[in-house]
């Protein structure tokens, strides 16, 4: 993210890297870092969330003609690019750093060579291997499957080792072309065969140890190389980390070590391996010379009891190494640390297949090399297998390391326990316990550096510490070790991915058990039908634009109206639902469907902010939001997807400017912008009537009206949901229709109606045994629902309440006029009660008859304190109150 | 001996009075659900039926309880919601938001009563609460601190006030949550992030595996008034739509209210109706009337309770008291005056005078008639009796035109001239000041606001009496001068 901010504010220089494009230099204006990435690496690439960039692994450059640099990407998904629905299939929890290898047809793989924000490592990954939790601010991502739209596959074995090779591969591909700028070539030379060398005396001893490592480190090189040149940003790269590297690799360095720290030791430890003999010590020397390195000093400063390590206390540095993993993320280091071994012991155990397999690659990448790098020695050997990846991943610039000494030291305990994970490969609590344990301990121990921790912990600790061969014991340790560690809970949920939730019920739903009821699920209007009868035409109109916009690429608006309650919105998702289906069958391209709502959003501008939440899951204002949008829209940008967007209630969005409507429709008459508005609201004249021309007129001239239903639809509607339960006579279903039909033809009333009939027929026959709806019911739901409800409860008023309503009726004849004031009703009143002989009531209790009719909105009053002077006026029609009363 | 018998009689029925003037009181001035429906019994099964439905089936539902003020829409709802809680599937799933459309008068409060009343709110905003600091879920299990807090700020010393504390935890709670949201303000994040979230965590429930939410929305009428209708057409489109099963029911008096809801809005709702009309007669009121009145069976006295029903009976059979309860009736039907009557007239029993008389009624119907402003004018001076002759006299003559000061110390001046005998003639500022008095009584009224400033003499003003009332008003006051009252009767005042 910090990249991404320095990204927005300074202008970046891109050039090539040889004059056979076999990379990118990356230069920004203002710092004086540049950043190497060469073909074959993974990159990362500016997408529409500016928070989650894409990722891809760049295949090659070129040039087009108009001297643009392009260039060719193999694009990789993270799970947030995968659509939800089929997120399902992988049926586990996917981390944010998982990602996918990305064939899906249809993407621009070509590239506009600015959009590359910088390289990324990415860890491809067995079917077997467990991902690692996240743990980095930084990214690290990790390969395992393949997503091709419309499911997921593992790599392939083939691919796999092709994505280890290209990493194997890229130290030494790499560093001729870094060399070119920053080192001579001879040196560097003379600097490959002293690593040869000192590697294939290290062979020898621990040959067998090594093959296993050698492999493994293969897929972690890449990580310390990225992280290395994170920090560095010069193209220089760290070679491979090894194996113990590893188990603490998905480190956070929220302690005082930064994360390059931490790696340089990893890379010094890997190193120190191999250097269990003497020779190992004196090539490292070498290369801290030839570096000089500034993060020596870093470090120097950084760790502040480094430099008095020179003699005994190494084990704490090894500890340093190991500790702020586990400090950061407890749970995800330890998580890390299993799936390294894991790894391990699958690699060993297939060692014996993969023998061949990987003697392949070998030979490949040999020749790769070959090509790439004539001048190095280390192709020539014919040593074996493991020897050679040793050397691959060694790249001759080596990084840069500080306390030397103390790695040393550490070598020769982290050899201790690499011999000891070989010889227990098979119990993998054996594996990784130990290695637990250490980092426990010396976690504590860095803690008391950084942060008080609890007495407890470093009790243990030191415990663990002098006590060493206890921890090979893990038959003891390893059920509360886990139990303490495994399942730490991930950080409480921060806003932006909390779930917010109904609590989930107790006890289940119960399913109906008689036909009306079960009709009554099905006559929901929630109920979501297998098909919309009736709406077959519209349905076809909308799918047809839709469709032919998503093949050519286009963008466009459809303008859809008609009175609430006929399918509009429901034909519309439909539709999505069938094109979305269309697209996991590959016959359409893919597509991103968001949805807004003018009534769901408390501001016409919030729109913006539901809009780019929903597309890129950010959260930002409503300005920023407008913003962000318009430049996603209105830039080309790489790996679009058309988008379709439904917007709802779409009078909702009016504002005094226009603002939100006119850039809604804007959009989509951008080239690049690939978005597909379909607009619902009611009314059909909406863009003549409350549309400024420039608005309307980019809404454009494709509209669409649902008609109220028919009777005979709505019949079908009924019968199609009912779907041959017998629960209604065909004439109540007909009375339903016609009746709602004649009204409004709203089909949610119909529903609704049909619902409460048969409640009543359920209510009504408890006895009888045969519960079909008949047309009385229905007649009864319909007078409940529709018939007015004044003149019932002006029968149901007291005497004086009705006396009132004649009263007032009484002076409006008089007077000739539809408003009275009180005083004159009272008079009519007393007059009428006189008449009736009533007692007469009181100005008190008129007044309070007065407003008691004034709250149930018989009357219209005044509401201020003008007394006997409050105006009053008939809310019902006086045709109304005289039939209601003279019934009587 | 005898002595101490009736000594021993007289303090048993003073224990009989306490506990029955405890159990009317009860019973009259706390809606408690035990309490008896009257007549509404199908509206009673009809919401049942529905609130069952959405507990056990998950079916969403909404539906509007209209009927007059008093008709008893919140007592049906309390006895449905009662009878609801004795299922134990119900009790266990059912969650309740009460919202009152005078409490949450725009659609942000709403959304955060919501989300409180949903106990969601230390996910909203962008604080993330600490789940172990308990939310308050009702004001008296707050967090020591905050209880604290609570307890010097004007809000808690408000609820203790007017409340008892027995139910401030419950219904009182939402005014002093109220309070404390301003106050505290531990609920963060925009109206449109609430929103957001409201949807989106309704939205994530479905039929068979989310808890029934029940929306209970008092005095609905208002919610319609809030901006885009947004709470409302949220509420009922989900009711519409596959998501959390919820049930909204709305309490209103306005007949018109389908009308004030906006067409989208209308169209997603149900529109069942419940209606309360009252609709009983005479009879069935004698009944209720009896009902109220008696004594329940398991009072401690026996033959108390005997003696007080019988006499209930032999009350509801007099003539004088059903031509009272028939005014009554005839004025307003709804209990919650007759409760009001039954209170009044309750409140004379005392240990001497143990059983309810039909006097009594009848002096409780008076008081409960009482015209309020003519008994203001009983209060007044015989100058200030004259005044208001004097503007009775030119209401008379101008047809209800408002008039000034200065006209009616013109039609006093007249009648001091030519027909006073008993009345002093009192200077122009003595009249002005008695002329204030009545201004301030309210028993006069400007006609224009008091922003128009014209001389105090000349400021146009309304009679806010009737004649009737006037003429009622001189009939009992009390040493009344025979000219005044000769003065006020005669049509022609000049003469």
């Amino acid at each position: 993210m910090e990249i991404m901010s320095t990204r927005q504010q300074c202008k970046r220089i891109y050039s090539w890297v040889g004059r056979e494009k076999r990379g990118i230099l990356i230069k920004s204006e203002r710092s004086v870092k540049e950043m190497c990435i060469l073909v074959g690496e993974f990159v990362l690439v500016e997408g529409e969330n500016a928070d989650q960039p894409f990722v891809a692994k760049l295949l090659k450059l070129y040039e087009d003609g108009s001297q643009e640099k392009r260039a060719v990407v193999q694009w990789f998904s993270r799970i947030s690019e995968v659509p939800l629905n089929k997120r399902k299939l992988l049926q586990r929890e996917v981390s944010s750093q998982e990602i996918f290898l990305d064939k899906v047809p249809g993407y621009d793989t070509d590239i506009n060579v600015e959009a590359i924000i910088r390289n990324v490592k990415v860890i491809p990954l067995a079917p077997e291997e467990a991902v690692p939790l996240r743990s980095h601010r930084k990214q690290i991502f990790f390969v395992k499957e393949s997503w091709d739209g419309k499911c997921f596959k593992p790599l392939s074995p083939g691919l796999l080792s092709e994505l280890k090779e290209e990493k194997k591969k890229k130290p030494e591909s790499l560093s001729p072309s870094t060399d070119c700028q920053v080192f001579p070539l001879d040196f560097i030379c003379s600097l490959k065969v002293e690593t040869d060398r000192v590697t294939r005396s290290a062979m020898k001893t621990k040959n067998s140890q090594m093959e296993i490592e050698s492999r493994h480190s293969s897929s972690k090189s890449s990580l310390s190389k990225e992280r290395h040149s994170q920090r560095v940003a010069n193209g220089i790269h760290t070679p491979g980390a090894r194996k113990k590297l590893e188990l603490n690799s998905p480190t956070k360095s929220k302690s005082k070590l930064t994360g390059c720290d931490v790696l340089e030791l990893l890379s010094d430890d890997c190193d120190a391996l191999e250097a269990l003999e003497p020779s190992a010590n004196k090539r490292k020397v070498t290369f801290t010379q030839i570096l000089g390195s500034p993060p020596k000093i870093s470090r120097t400063k950084d760790e502040p009891d480094s430099p008095q390590n020179n003699g005994g206390d190494w084990p704490k540095i090894v500890e340093t190494i190991r500790i702020s993993p586990y400090r950061r993320g407890q749970g995800s280091s330890l998580k890390a640390k299993n799936l390294g071994e894991k790894d391990d012991d699958t690699r060993h155990f297939n060692g014996r297949n993969e023998e061949e397999e990987t003697e392949e690659r070998a030979r490949e990448s040999r020749k790769r090399t070959k090509q790439a790098i004539t001048s190095t020695s280390s192709c020539k050997s014919d040593t074996n297998l493991a020897e050679e990846e040793v050397l691959k991943t060694r790249s001759p610039v080596m990084t840069p390391r500080s306390h030397r000494k103390c790695v040393q030291k550490t070598t020769a305990r982290i050899a201790e326990q690499l011999h000891f994970l070989n010889t227990s490969v098979p119990d993998e609590e054996d594996n990784y316990l130990p290695s637990t344990d250490s980092s426990d301990s010396s976690s504590s121990e860095e803690e008391e550096s950084v942060v008080p921790c609890t007495p407890k912990r470093k009790i243990r600790s030191s415990v663990t510490l002098s006590t060493p061969k206890s921890l090979r014991k893990p038959s003891d340790t390893t059920p509360a070790k886990t139990t303490r560690k495994a399942p730490e809970p991930r950080t409480p949920k921060t806003p932006r991915n909390a779930t917010p939730r109904i609590p989930i019920r107790k006890q289940a739903t119960e399913n109906p058990d008689n036909v009306l009821e079960e009709a009554r699920l099905r006559l929901h209007v929630s109920a979501i039908p297998d098909s919309l009868p009736c709406r077959e035409e519209e349905f076809q109109d909308i799918y047809n634009f839709v469709e032919s916009k998503l093949i050519d690429g286009t963008g466009g608006c459809m303008y859809i109206s008609g009175v609430p309650g006929t399918g509009k919105t429901a034909t519309v998702h439909e539709v999505i639902r069938c094109l979305q289906q269309a697209a996991e069958n590959d016959k359409l391209p893919s597509f991103q469907f968001i949805e807004i709502n003018g009534m769901k959003l408390t501001d016409p501008r919030q729109a913006y902010v539901q809009i780019l939440q929903l597309l890129t899951g950010q959260k930002v204002t409503a300005a920023h939001a407008a913003v962000l949008l318009a430049k996603l829209f209105c830039t080309p940008g790489p790996k679009r997807k058309t988008t379709v967007l439904i917007v709802d209630e779409l009078d909702l969005l009016w504002t005094r400017k226009q603002d939100v409507m006119y850039n809604l429709f804007d959009w989509p008459s951008q080239k690049q912008a690939k978005l597909i508005i379909l607009a619902i609201a009611n009314t059909m004249d909406l863009p003549e009537r409350i549309m400024m021309n420039r608005v309307a007129s980019r809404l454009g001239l494709t509209r669409m009206s649902f008609q109220p239903y028919t009777y005979k639809q709505l019949q079908q509607i009924i019968s199609s949901r009912l779907n041959h339960i017998k629960a209604f006579e065909e004439d109540a279903i007909q009375l339903v229709s016609r009746k709602v039909a004649a009204l409004s033809g709203d089909a949610r009333r119909c529903l609704d109606i049909c619902r409460r009939s048969t409640e009543i027929c359920e209510f009504s026959s408890q006895k009888t045994a045969s519960q079909l709806v008949s047309m009385a019911h229905v007649m009864k739901a319909i007078d409940e629902m529709f018939s007015s409800p004044y003149i019932n409860s002006i029968r149901n008023a007291s005497l004086h309440e009705q006396m009132f309503l004649k009263a007032i009726i009484a002076e409006f004849r008089r007077s000739g006029l539809e408003e009275a004031t009180v005083q004159q009703i009272y008079h009519q009143h007393v007059a009428l009660c006189r008449i009736e002989g009533l007692q007469i009531p009181t100005v008190s209790e008129i007044m309070a008859v007065c407003s008691r009719l004034g709250a149930c909105r018989f009357l219209l009053v005044e509401s201020n304190n003008k007394y006997l002077h409050v105006r009053v006026r008939l809310n019902v029609s006086q045709d109304d109150v005289m039939y209601a009363l003279k019934q009587e | 001996m005898s002595k101490r018998k009736s000594k021993e009689t007289s303090s048993a029925t003073e224990e009989c009075i306490s506990q029955v003037q405890r159990i009317f009181r009860e019973r009259f001035c706390h809606q408690c659900p035990s309490g008896k429906l009257f007549g509404l019994e199908l509206q009673y099964k009809h919401l049942l039926e529905l609130l069952k439905r959405t507990t056990i089936h998950g079916e969403s539902n909404s539906a509007l309880i209209i009927g007059p003020r008093g008709s008893g829409k919140t007592m049906l709802l309390n006895h449905v919601l009662k009878e609801l809680m004795e299922i134990k599937q119900v009790r266990e799933n059912l969650l309740q938001v009460h919202l009152n459309g005078l409490l949450q008068t725009n659609d942000k409060i709403a959304l955060k009563e919501i989300t409180r009343q949903l106990q969601m709110e230390n996910v909203v905003g962008d604080k993330v609460f600490n789940p172990d600091t308990p939310q308050p879920r009702h004001l008296h299990c707050l967090p020591s601190p905050r209880a604290q807090l609570l307890g010097e700020g004007p809000v808690q010393t408000l609820g203790y006030m007017f409340y008892p504390p027995k139910i401030q935890g419950l219904r009182v709670g939402n005014i002093l949550m109220l309070g404390l949201d301003s106050c505290a303000s531990f609920l963060q994040g925009s109206f449109a992030e609430n929103l957001s979230f409201l949807l989106e965590a309704l939205k994530k429930g479905d039929r068979e595996n989310s808890c029934p939410v029940l929306f209970i929305l008092d005095e609905f009428d208002l919610f319609v008034h809030h901006k885009n209708q947004t709470l409302l057409y949220n509420l009922f489109d989900i009711s519409q739509s596959a998501q959390t099963p919820v049930t909204i029911i709305g309490l209103t008096c306005r007949q018109d209210i389908l009308e004030l809801l906006e067409k989208r809005v209308k169209s997603r709702f149900s529109h069942r109706q419940i209606y309360l009309m009252n609709s009983f007669d005479f009879k069935q009121y004698l009944k209720i009337f009896k009902e109220q009145l008696y004594l329940p069976a398991e009072f401690s006295d026996k033959t108390f309770t005997q003696k007080w029903n019988k006499n209930v009976q032999s009350l509801s059979e007099d003539k004088t008291v059903q031509d009272v309860l028939r005014n009554h009736f005839h004025c307003s039907k709804d209990l919650r005056s007759l409760h009001m009557l039954l209170m009044l007239a309750l409140s004379s029993i005392t240990v001497s005078h143990p059983f309810m008389t039909g006097a009594d009624l009848l002096e409780a119907s008076k008081l409960c008639r009482m015209d309020s402003k003519a008994n203001i004018v009983h209060g007044l001076s015989v100058l200030e009796i004259c005044l208001i002759i004097a503007m009775k006299h030119l209401n008379d003559v101008y047809e209800g035109e408002p008039f000034n000061f200065q006209m009616v110390y013109n039609e006093f001046q007249k009648f001091i001239q030519r027909k006073a005998h008993s009345m002093y003639n009192f200077e122009k500022p003595v009249v002005m000041k008695a002329f204030e008095h009545l201004l301030q009584l309210e028993l006069i009224k400007p006609v224009d606001g008091p922003s128009v400033r014209a001389q105090r003499e000349y400021q146009l003003m309304k009679l806010l009496l009737d004649n009737s009332q006037i003429m009622d008003a001189l009939q009992v006051y009390p040493n009344c001068p025979t000219d005044v009252k000769q003065w006020a009767t005669s049509s022609l005042s000049w003469l």
